[in-house]
């Protein structure tokens, strides 16, 4: 199986080799970049009906930080993620995760990317119920034709608290705990990148802010890149950073967010909706 | 409710699509079948009347053996000149024809045999008062007057390439006859019109080679004009002799209408079982959809119960669906068979097989018929679906989540299916023990088909574990293949059956067949020890010309012909087959009990075990017998010896009756040749008997090659019909594919998604389907194994050289059909599958 792409592993190493999971809650932060997009525009439709769903956006995501991307609906948000996770095509601009530049890919390639590049967490939690939680944990890799690395799997496991249920099967598991083998599952492929769709959607309050802890460990631990899409202000205040989208465009941006300010911001935009 | 029903059928055509198809085929099954036997027969029995135009009574000897103790044994009464001349002078008879009929091959110009060998037939032109022959109008040329003289019909003229003037060869009994051809007719006998051949000689010669001189057949009597057929029949009633007896014509139209009608009936009702069995595997398919559909509409249904309908509404409005699909179906089925129905008759036309033209008949009850079996056997599915429908509480619709159907237990179904395979092993085991098994095993045979259904479920989950190994080789696709597989047992276990039962017939019937077919052949070749066997190629009787020129042709070391000959012993009708005394040991190898061939000179004779036993005979028995020609005589029995399916019987020397016999018949001729066999000694016995079409020379390999020719054409034909089950059974396994990539869209969304490629997704269905229809083909080919067992066990009760052959070569093509099946079955949903829109998929809820 050998990957096409020249993804240079230095940047990589260097996050994963500096960072232990040893506990140290120093984050490792280096300025490398983990995807990109550049003029990034994404248009629904043709002639009357058209709707452009991301104009021009251009954001980086820097590696070993938890970036949220929030927005009210309609505003882009989860087409911006789609876009940048190789899971939609794009109509203008470029998107690259590291070095790869995804509008270049054909079907297989990007598939392959998504496989060995990019973890995934969605709202409905998305396990297939056939499997049990370590199989579903390891299924990217089972995918790849992998060996799973033992002792990051571990260490994965131990992190999201998982040790006593790995055989069971999803229908077995409580939400939250689906939700965390899905986390585990994003992170076992050691991805240079991980997308989160609304990943405490269908979460009562408690699991969901379970759940963002493991997201923001995995970043401050485990030096993992992730990004997030949500609408909850709470959800929100977990990320280092966040890109506020409104009609397909960036309209603002917040470093080490709370909860309440994020709110403030979002009620601006509804303001701005009811007035426009 | 109606309209509800109706809006749903048509929100789901597509899946509705493969359901649709089933019943289709089915229908048009039964409707092809239906349409097809009645217009041949229809065509029959037109073409058959038309012969009875020429008739009003006919007068046949009296067939019917009503005084047998006073008649000479075998003997069939002829009527009499004097009979022709009398009934010609009858009031109310306008003419009298007096005819006479029976075997006449004829060879085309390069030998060939024109027609099939049974229905060639020679007959007599009889020159009414103006020196025609009415039922023979002649096209060309003029009638046969002398014995060296011949008319043939138009169709049979012409595929011979034979004009007016020709020297035409043909036989009647063996030796060749060769004969000027001087006309060329047309006629509306059935025998031709259904692709035979008649051949026509003047009255004196057909007599000679039919009966004797001054006997005739049948006589057929004209009514004069204002003479009804009755009328006429009254009057001839009166001067017929004892064993003769006046119909009229319409009546043997009739006759012959309801013979017809009957021959078909036994096809119509084979071909309908088949169909049975194709609707039988769609109701797997249907029940399949329907089951489906309602689980899909969970909360649709729980709306409606909780906006007030009742269980049996809601019941109601999955009928109603099931109705309108039936319908729909049946409609198009109908349809398609009238289509199957009128390309049947023109692909047997096509085929040689002439079919008398006539048009294509659609009953009321073809059209009623079809419709009712379509709708029926689509609602009938469709109940326990709807019944399930039913059960769905109104809070269903109030609920976010999905109210996923929980999996009722299948304790209840596993013991009812144990139960019943349980009492049909049992009961198929008991009958191979039987003396007259065949009912037992029957109904055991239907048990442990139906308690395997039921089983079905539980025996998916090992058997497909089973095949882990291999699929595991196929990586994560192969894995989660095999877990889709098992996922929903009912659903798979419907799927599988549905392949089951038409591999299960198949594979029996093959094994059956397979193994009668040796057990016939070693029993050809173990009791023969000729090097030939000369017969007619039509089966009829050989002339005794024959046997006298095989056993003075060069090279002939030995020969014996089969000569039979009716008698009665002990009061019953027992056939005595005359065999050449000294050669016969040569020519045939049998098992003596008590005595050998040794001393079979006139008054003696070799008798099989069943027949000494049934008569008590035993070795030195003297034995009365009546002869054909009514004298009685006394033989003395001098072997007995294991009889087999060809070899058996009383068998005296040629001597013993030659006394007795006026008309000489002879089965067959067995020869021993000096060089064996080979292509030089058939040569030499074929030029002995002057290149005879008609006379088939057939050495041992030749004999059991027919054998496997006929069997091999009935199972053919089986497949041809158990094919369309399989076909159906395809649907059943694209249906129930179609339906598992819709449920699992998100998963496959979510598989493309973290990094399956679409030749992964691809491979995944085509392996689940693969799985799915090798399991069918597993147990059916298991099943059909095993019943084919059973039956062996019953038949090899009457055939002692049976034993069980196991076609390997076959069940490994039965199981790459089973494969075939499944790598068909998916191409369609794979492709849907790897084209999913990935993130519709996701988002979906």
């Amino acid at each position: 199986m050998e990957y096409v792409l020249n993804a240079p592993p230095s940047r990589q190493e260097l996050s994963l080799v500096t960072t232990t999971p040893s506990g140290a809650s120093t984050a490792v932060r280096t300025t490398a970049v983990a995807a990109r997009a550049t003029d990034l525009t994404k248009v629904y439709g043709q002639g009357e009906t058209q709707v452009v769903a991301l104009d021009a956006v251009s954001v980086e995501f820097r590696q070993a930080e938890f970036t949220a991307i929030m927005g009210p609906s309609g505003s882009g948000k989860s087409t911006l993620m789609h876009c940048m996770a190789g899971l939609d095509t794009v109509s203008g601009g470029s998107a690259r995760i590291g070095d790869t530049e995804l509008t270049a890919l054909n079907d297989k390639k990007l598939t392959r990317l998504r496989r060995d590049k990019i973890g995934f967490i969605f709202q409905a939690f998305n396990l297939l119920p056939t499997l049990n939680a370590l199989e579903n944990i390891t299924l990217p890799m089972d995918i790849a034709g992998r060996k799973p690395d033992q002792a990051w799997l571990d260490t994965v496991v131990e992190t999201v608290g998982l040790s006593g249920r790995l055989k069971h099967r999803p229908n077995q598991l409580s939400g939250g705990q689906q939700q965390r083998v899905a986390v585990a599952r994003a992170l076992a492929g050691r991805p240079e990148i991980m997308f989160a769709d609304e990943p405490t959607g269908n979460l009562d309050s408690r699991s969901g802010a379970e759940v963002l802890g493991f997201l923001r460990n995995s970043v401050r631990e485990l030096g993992q890149t992730v990004v997030m899409v949500t609408h909850d202000p709470v959800a929100a205040s977990y990320a280092d950073r966040v890109v506020f989208l409104a009609d397909g465009r960036i309209v603002d941006e917040m470093y080490e967010p709370s909860a309440d300010a994020v709110l403030d911001r979002m009620k601006r935009f509804d303001a701005k909706g009811r007035t426009s | 409710m109606f309209r509800t029903a109706l809006r749903n059928v048509l929100a789901h055509k597509a899946r509705l699509l493969m359901t649709v198809l089933a019943v289709l085929l089915g229908v048009a099954f039964v409707s092809g079948t239906l349409v097809f036997t009645n217009t041949i027969s229809d065509a029959f029995q037109k073409s058959s009347q038309k012969g009875f135009d020429n008739v009003d009574v006919a007068i046949q000897p009296h067939t019917a053996d009503r005084d047998r103790e006073e008649r000479r044994p075998g003997h069939a009464p002829k009527l009499s000149q004097h009979l022709l001349d009398q009934a010609g002078k009858v009031p109310g008879a306008a003419s009298a024809t007096g005819s006479v009929s029976g075997f006449a091959a004829v060879a085309d110009k390069h030998g060939k045999l024109v027609g099939e060998g049974f229905n060639s037939t020679g007959a007599n032109y009889y020159p009414g008062p103006g020196g025609k022959d009415a039922r023979y109008p002649l096209k060309d040329g003029r009638a046969p007057q002398a014995a060296g003289e011949i008319a043939l019909d138009a169709k049979t003229a012409d595929r011979g390439g034979y004009k007016i003037g020709d020297t035409v060869r043909l036989s009647v009994d063996g030796p060749v006859l060769e004969k000027k051809l001087t006309g060329v007719f047309t006629t509306d006998d059935g025998n031709v019109s259904a692709g035979g051949s008649l051949a026509l000689f003047d009255t004196a010669t057909a007599q000679k080679l039919y009966a004797t001189p001054g006997e005739f057949g049948e006589i057929d009597v004209k009514a004069a004009p204002g003479t009804s057929q009755a009328a006429l029949k009254t009057a001839i009633d009166k001067i017929l002799p004892r064993d003769a007896e006046a119909t009229t014509g319409k009546q043997l139209a009739d006759d012959q209408a309801t013979m017809i009608a009957q021959g078909m009936d036994g096809m119509k009702t084979g071909m309908l079982v088949f169909a049975g069995i194709s609707l039988f595997v769609g109701i797997f398919i249907i029940a399949n959809t329907f089951t489906m559909l309602v689980s899909q509409r969970t909360k649709e249904l729980a709306l409606m119960r909780a906006v007030g309908a009742s269980r049996r509404q809601v019941t109601r409005s999955v009928l109603l669906e099931a109705l309108v699909v039936g319908a729909v179906a049946a409609v198009t089925g109908l349809l398609a068979g009238i289509g199957i129905g009128a390309g049947l008759r023109s692909l047997l036309n096509g085929a040689g097989a002439t079919v008398p033209d006539g048009p294509l008949v659609i009953t009321p009850g073809t059209v009623v018929t079809s419709l009712v079996v379509g709708i029926v056997v689509t609602m009938l599915a469709a109940w326990l679906p709807g019944r399930r429908a039913a059960k769905i509480p109104p809070v269903a619709a109030m609920n976010s989540v999905h109210a996923v159907a929980t999996t009722r237990s299948l304790v209840v179904r596993n013991t009812i299916g144990a139960l019943l395979s349980g009492t049909g092993i049992a009961a198929v085991l008991a009958a191979t023990g039987m003396k007259d098994g065949k009912t037992v095993l029957g109904i055991g045979a239907g048990l442990l088909l139906i308690g395997v259904f039921v089983l079905t479920p539980l025996l998916s989950r090992p058997l497909i574990a089973a095949a882990a190994p291999v699929l595991n080789l196929f990586g994560i696709s192969g894995k989660l293949a095999r877990q889709n597989a098992v996922r929903n047992p009912r659903r798979t276990a419907a799927t599988a059956s549905a392949l089951m039962i038409g591999l299960t017939l198949i594979t029996g019937l093959t094994v059956i067949a397979g193994s009668v077919q040796q057990a016939i052949d070693k029993m050809a070749t173990s009791a023969i020890k000729a090097d030939y066997v000369v017969s007619m190629a039509s089966h009829t009787p050989l002339s005794p010309e024959v046997a006298k020129k095989l056993a003075s042709a060069p090279g002939v070391t030995a020969s014996s012909p089969l000569r039979m000959s009716a008698s009665r012993i002990d009061g019953d009708h027992e056939s005595l087959t005359g065999v050449d005394g000294k050669s016969i040991k040569e020519l045939t190898k049998l098992d003596f009990t008590a005595g050998s061939f040794d001393g079979l000179t006139a008054g003696k004779a070799v008798v099989d075990e069943s027949t000494a036993k049934s008569h008590g005979w035993k070795l030195g028995s003297t034995v009365d017998a009546t002869f054909e020609d009514g004298k009685h005589g006394k033989i003395t029995v001098s072997g007995i010896y294991k009889g087999n399916e060809l070899m058996r019987g009383i068998m005296v020397d040629t001597t013993t009756l030659a006394p007795h016999q006026s008309v000489v018949n002879d089965q067959q001729v067995m020869v021993k040749t000096k060089a064996g066999t080979g292509a030089s000694a058939k040569d030499s016995l074929s030029k002995a008997l002057g290149d005879n079409p008609a006379i088939q020379i057939q050495d041992k390999k030749d004999i059991s090659n027919d054998i496997a020719k006929a069997i091999s054409l009935m199972l053919n034909m089986l497949y041809g019909l158990l094919g369309m089950a399989v076909i159906v059974a395809v649907l059943g396994v694209v249906n129930t594919l179609a339906m598992s990539v819709f449920e699992r869209s998100q998963e496959i969304g979510m598989l493309r998604a973290i990094g399956l490629d679409r030749k992964g997704i691809k491979r995944m269905v085509r392996l689940e389907s693969l799985v799915i229809s090798l399991f069918g083909g597993v147990l059916g080919v298991g099943l059909g194994v095993f019943f084919g067992w059973a039956a062996g066990e019953l038949i090899g009760k009457s055939l002692g050289t049976y034993e069980m052959v196991l076609p390997w070569g076959r069940i490994a093509v039965f199981l790459l059909i089973a494969a075939l099946v499944g790598v068909l079955a998916a191409l369609w949903p794979a492709r849907r599958a790897a084209k999913l829109n990935m993130l519709a998929a996701i988002k979906a809820e």
